[in-house]
Formats: C-alpha cells, sequence, structure tokens
C-alpha cells in the first residue's frame, strides 16, 4: 500500500505538534525538549536540503552555518547578560536577549558567510565541492576552538534562554512553539521556492548546467543564490539551537555534525519537503530511544542508513510512497 | 546591416581545428538552413554562435559582439537555442521544463500549448517520461518561452517518427508565418528545408561554400556539397 506525500506531510506536521501537547498534559517536559531539539535539526537541514534536494550540492561543511547561528546568539546574549560592551572596531553594541534581533544576525551572518564559501565553492562540483565545504567546515571549527574570549574549546554558557516578546520562552512548550512556528514558515517558503520558476531553474541546474545556460539562466548565479538562502536558514536554526541548550560549543561547528545533517536529509527522503522533519524525528528518537540501551547507537542508525540507502532510495517518504524520485 | 553576421570564423577543439572560416549573414525574421554533409561545422558554428566554444572572427547579433558575452547572456540577447539531442530537463515535468525557461515577452504557457497539443496535454508528465517526439516539441517549446529573436534548430526532426517530424515541420512554417522571430536550421531533410527556407548555407571542411537564396540552390550544387 502506498501513500500519498501530502497525506504523509500533513500527518507528520499534525504529529509533531500533537506529541508535544500530550507531553503538556501528561506532565513530561523532557519530551517536550526532545521534541524541539527534533524541530530545530529538522530546520537546519530543511536549509540543506535545498542545496542538496533541489540543487544537488552536497555540502559538507553546513555546520559552518548552524554554528554561525549558535555562536551569534552566545556573542550577543553574553555580551548583555554580563553587561559587557562589544566592540567590533566600527560599532559598539551591548549585545541583546531578543530571539528576533538574534535570528536577524544569524540568518545575516550566515548568509554573508555562504556567500563567500559559495563563491569559491561553487567553482568547484562533485567530490570537489565536498572537499572544499568541509575544509571550510573545519576551519571554522578550529577557529572556534582558539576563541578564547568566548569559551575556546569549552563553549560559552548562556544563564538565562533568550526573550521573545509576549512569551516566557522558558516555558518549554511556549519555546516548541516558536520553533515549529518558524520550522511551519520555512517549510512553507520551501515548498513555494521549490515550484517557483528560481526552485525549478535550480533543478534543472542540477540535472545540466550547459542547458540551463541556453535558456539565459547563469547557473553559477542560481547556485549561489540557493546557497546563501540555505546558509541563512541553517544560521537560524542554530541560534534556536544555541537557545534551546543554553550553551554554544566549537561542536556546533564539527564535520559530524554536517553529516548528521546529510543523514537526516537521506533517511527522510532527498529533495522532499518533509524528508528532513522525518529524518530529524528518527534520528533524534533512536538517540533517545537506543542511546538509553547503549551508548554505541550510532551502529544501530549506521544500519538503518544503510538499509534505507540500498533498499529505499527515496527515503522513508519514498518507501511510503512508492515514489524513489522527489519529483512527481 | 544584417541581423546575425557571422564573417570568417575560426574554431578549435584543442588543437583539431573544426571551422576554418565560416560566413553567415541573416535579416530579421529570415529562415536559414544551414547545411553540408556530417562533419563539416554545422553544430560546431551553432556552439560558437551561442558561445558555447571559443571561436575568433566577426559574430555580432543586431550589431551586438558575442565574443563579449557569457553563453547565458547570448540566450538573454535573444538567441534560443534547441540543441541536438533534445535535453529537456528529465526531472521536471513539461510546464515545469517551461516555466524555468520563461522570460517576458509574446511567448507564454498558452502559445506554447497552441503550437503543440500534445505539451497541452501532458503538462503534468515528466520529461523523461515523453516520447521523442514530444521532447523536441518540448525543446522548441522551452526555446520558445525565452521569447528568441533567433530560434536555432540543431536536427530537430533527426531519429523521429514521420507523423511526428509532420507536426514540427507544421509548426515551423507557422512559426515563419505568424512571427517575425529568424530561424536557422540544421536538417538532413532538402525537401522540408527547401520549403520553409528563404536562404541557404553550405559548409565544408568548416567553411562557407556556398550562400544564396533556397531558390537558387540547384540540384547539382545540393549534390555536389550535400550529397543529396
Amino acid at each position: 500500500m502506498t501513500l500519498d506525500e501530502r497525506y504523509i506531510n500533513g500527518l507528520v506536521l499534525i504529529g509533531l505538534l500533537a506529541l508535544p501537547l500530550w507531553a503538556l498534559a501528561t506532565d513530561e517536559p523532557f519530551t517536550i525538549t526532545l521534541v524541539t531539539r527534533a524541530v530545530i535539526l529538522a530546520l537546519a537541514a530543511v536549509g540543506l536540503n535545498l542545496i542538496l534536494g533541489i540543487g544537488g550540492m552536497v555540502s559538507f561543511g553546513h555546520a559552518v552555518f548552524f554554528g554561525i547561528g549558535g555562536y551569534a546568539m552566545g556573542i550577543l546574549a553574553y555580551h548583555a547578560q554580563t553587561y559587557t560592551a562589544l566592540d567590533l572596531g566600527f560599532f559598539e553594541t551591548d549585545g541583546t536577549n531578543s530571539m528576533p534581533v538574534i535570528w536577524l544576525v544569524a540568518m545575516i551572518m550566515s548568509a554573508i558567510v555562504a556567500f563567500f564559501i559559495g563563491l569559491l565553492s561553487l567553482r568547484t562540483s562533485g567530490v570537489y565541492f565536498i572537499m572544499i565545504t568541509l575544509a571550510f567546515g573545519q576551519m571554522f571549527f578550529y577557529f572556534a576552538i582558539s576563541w578564547a574570549q568566548y569559551g575556546g574549546e569549552d563553549g560559552l554558557s548562556i544563564y538565562v534562554r533568550n526573550g521573545f516578546p509576549g512569551l516566557n520562552t522558558l516555558v518549554p512548550i511556549q519555546f516548541f512553539g516558536i520553533c515549529f512556528a518558524l520550522l511551519c514558515i520555512v517549510l512553507f517558503l520551501f515548498s513555494r521556492l521549490q515550484s517557483s520558476p528560481f526552485g525549478l531553474a535550480l533543478n534543472a541546474a542540477r540535472q545540466t548546467n550547459a542547458r540551463v545556460e541556453t535558456v539565459g539562466l547563469n547557473p553559477m548565479h542560481l547556485k549561489l543564490l540557493a546557497f546563501v538562502i540555505s546558509g541563512a536558514i541553517t544560521g537560524l536554526a542554530g541560534a534556536l539551537f544555541a537557545d534551546l541548550n543554553r550553551f554554544v560549543s566549537p561542536t556546533m561547528f564539527s564535520w559530524q555534525l554536517s553529516g548528521e545533517l546529510i543523514v537526516l536529509i537521506i533517511i527522510g527522503g532527498v529533495g522532499r519537503l518533509m524528508g528532513p522533519v522525518i529524518g530529524a524525528c528518527v534520528f533524534v528518537a533512536l538517540e533517545h530511544f537506543l542511546g538509553e540501551l547503549t551508548e554505541f547507537w550510532h551502529v544501530y542508525l549506521g544500519i538503518i542508513l544503510l538499509c534505507i540507502v540500498l533498499f529505499g532510495r527515496g527515503g522513508l517518504i519514498g518507501l511510503l510512497t512508492g515514489k524513489e524520485g522527489a519529483h512527481v | 546591416m544584417s541581423f546575425l553576421t557571422v564573417q570568417n570564423l575560426t574554431a578549435t577543439y584543442g588543437v583539431s581545428q573544426a571551422l576554418f572560416g565560416v560566413d553567415l549573414t541573416m535579416a530579421e525574421g529570415e529562415v536559414t538552413a544551414l547545411m553540408g554533409r556530417n562533419g563539416m561545422g554545422k553544430s560546431t558554428t551553432v556552439k560558437a554562435v551561442c558561445q558555447m566554444i571559443r571561436s575568433e572572427g566577426t559574430l555580432t547579433l543586431d550589431g551586438l559582439n558575442l565574443h563579449d558575452l557569457p553563453s547565458h547572456k547570448v540566450a538573454r540577447k535573444g538567441v534560443g537555442l534547441v540543441p541536438e539531442g533534445r535535453r529537456c530537463f528529465a526531472d521536471l515535468t513539461v510546464r515545469e521544463n517551461l516555466v524555468a525557461a520563461a522570460r517576458p515577452g509574446d511567448w507564454n504557457m498558452a502559445k506554447v500549448t497552441e503550437l503543440f497539443p500534445r505539451l497541452g496535454e501532458r503538462e503534468s508528465q515528466r520529461a523523461a517520461s515523453l516520447s521523442g517526439g514530444e521532447q523536441q516539441m518540448l525543446a522548441i517549446g522551452r526555446a520558445l518561452m525565452t521569447n528568441p529573436r533567433l530560434l536555432i534548430l540543431d536536427e530537430a526532426t533527426e531519429g523521429l517518427a514521420p507523423i511526428i517530424r509532420q507536426e514540427i515541420w507544421a509548426a515551423l512554417r507557422r512559426l515563419k508565418q505568424e512571427t517575425s522571430v529568424a530561424i536557422l536550421l540544421i536538417d538532413k531533410s532538402l525537401k522540408e528545408l527547401a520549403a520553409v527556407s528563404d536562404k541557404a548555407v553550405i559548409l565544408e571542411r568548416g567553411k562557407t561554400v556556398w550562400a544564396g537564396a533556397m531558390a537558387d540552390l540547384t540540384p547539382e550544387i545540393s549534390e555536389r556539397y550535400v550529397g543529396v
């Protein structure tokens, strides 16, 4: 029996909303935090899915943007909470505890860095693109380790979660609500982008660069724009992730995290709207339940990933819908 | 001044020279057949016009030096190419193929599907699942969606069923009658080329050896240079 992808998408979103509400009713705040973690990881992977799923660019350094988002939150909140000025040379600020401002800074910083990384790395393709993005990831990782002012290898703790107007973000369900709403907005934008002329041209550029040029489009520009948007989304997720943990550390820049984001997409379905969401839910569930049984839970994750790659190339959505490809 | 001017065009693939001096001029709205046996430089000339390969010599479109432009900008200036071997965006549907290529102008989905009703019937079908002829129609439709002033078709009817070839030739005749787009055609069917083209340019060993009105192309000339 196969299911329509739209029903699956709807069910996943309903489930994602229902689970924390059930946890709220049964007074299980940890479950809410767990689902929030899945939602944030899903958001980061939706960003990657834009370039990986539609544009065919396998970025093995997307943790760079996750980390930038995290450090944007960490640095701004640290200065606001310690009442110390953040001196950028040309500009001085006291930092902020406002989530919307932090998100904006995280997205802008990630987009700027994505522009420069994309400008250099998109000159390559295939395995060289993977390697160059990995190299950028490692550069940022080691930079963060040596950045003593903001905790170096130990990272940076934030005492109080940042604020959102009208909400108490320290209440798990309210913070979940913010993250879930952002995920829904980004998913909506992703679906619109996917079917827009830009998204279609990006998809076409994945298939053949030369043919895209014959219709008057520059594939490099298309891919760079997608890379920048993708970086900004993942940066936003990074800021939320840091706020969830009230902690930011160089591991947010690690290549393992870049790999995990790819794994989330492959588990759910590459190029599928809800692929990263399903992948993130499965990943967090396995991490939690198998993690309780054994610390080597990654072995089981590896087996599941192997089975999906070998027997269900469209990811879990591909298996459920009976359609291997993300398209039509 | 002619719309497209190609003078003494030379091009090389690595160390092998493919074009030795191609001359070709086209007026706006004119249909020109680019003829010659296999391997004489027809497709290479088209690639050079579209800046898909490096070339030397005069190459202007409406007075604009095409050598100064990258490939995608040549397309934006109004050169629509239907490449050899069709090559649609296989993972996109018919509609998506057309939407992805759309640029402002007279040509839109409705006009393309009116020209090729088969495309309208298969609007939401993946390009990869279309027949060869339908893919060719899609490739032409996609080029038209860019609203070109010069449409180039490289072997557009090659390997297609006779009934599909007729549909494509009928569409090209309509384009000639109803629009002002200039068309540069490469095809093996001399009879069909003669029926639709105003002019012919014949290449041999990468060089223009004959150019003139289609009406002046005698059987002797075509036998000598084209082999039919």
